[in-house]
């Protein structure tokens, strides 16, 4: 270990890794749905990149590059068609079933409420840079159905094609599309509600 | 005459498969006219951005290439 890295803004800094390795665990948690599972591989997906450390001069790059790796790790475990889920726990508590949802936001035409359709996103990209946002992110992703959070990290973060999706998981294709529609329209009503309109009337 | 809710399906399954020729056309013509639906795809790709952004490191939005919106 060298001098240079044991400064306050190395990559080896301890608040840094700590704070990198929750947000990881977090992360390996909400796929995997095993605390221990999550911590192996967050430990050796942290290991494989600090071996390289020294080729990543920004800890942005290096975030970048440890999530890669443990996105290969999930996925990895994901394809050995393990399952660590008992179906029990995929049903997940949630405050309005699907059928309120719709209703609430569709009328008995199929058309949107008129205080339901969906306005323009300003900017929303700028609105990453702001930790708020995650949080705000953090709360819609966990709020929804737990099976409805999994399967649209699965596809959208890691970026699995639907049928390895539905071989892991033994579900069809339909049952998959209506999964993530209902993902998709429950995150982004929640997005809506609890971020974009509050800033455009901020 | 496809309504909302079945535009909102469509949408959210191209992101998924490509649609076939029907279902496109149907669904080019609903958001010729529906501008709610018309922001709703676009909120489509922009969960998926956002979403492949979350884990990456949130406080580092310079990780990826940001495409910013010019109006």
């Amino acid at each position: 270990m060298t001098q240079h890295d044991t400064t306050e803004h190395s990559l080896a800094a301890p608040a840094f890794l700590t704070e990198l390795r929750l947000q990881m665990i977090k992360f390996a948690n909400l796929q995997l749905q095993d605390q221990s599972l999550a911590e192996d591989a967050v430990q050796e997906a942290l290991l494989a990149a600090l071996k390289n450390a020294q080729a990543f001069n920004r800890r942005s790059a290096l975030k970048t590059w440890v999530f890669a790796i443990l996105k290969n790790k999930i996925a990895d475990l994901l394809r050995k068609n393990v399952r660590y889920v008992s179906t029990d726990k995929l049903k997940g508590g949630q405050d309005m079933s699907d059928e309120e949802l719709f209703d609430n936001l569709f009328n008995d035409k199929g058309r949107w409420h008129v205080q339901e359709r969906p306005g323009k996103w300003k900017q929303p990209y700028t609105d990453m840079e702001n930790s708020h946002f995650w949080r705000v992110f953090d709360v819609c992703l966990n709020c929804m159905p737990e099976k409805y959070g999994r399967l649209f990290m699965m596809r959208e973060f890691l970026e699995l094609s639907t049928s390895e999706i539905c071989s892991n998981e033994d579900i069809s294709v339909s049952s998959l599309n209506v999964t993530l529609y209902r993902a998709r329209l429950r995150l982004r009503e929640c997005l809506e509600n609890r971020w974009f309109q509050k800033e455009a009337t901020a | 005459m496809m309504n909302c809710k079945e535009a909102t399906a469509l949408m959210s399954k191209q992101m998924d498969h490509p649609l076939i020729l029907t279902e496109r056309i149907s669904l080019k013509f609903h958001l010729m006219m529906c501008s709610g639906c018309h922001n709703f795809n676009q909120h489509m790709h922009d969960l998926r951005d956002i979403t492949q952004t979350y884990a990456k490191g949130k406080d580092q939005p310079e990780a990826k290439e940001i495409q910013r919106d010019p109006d």
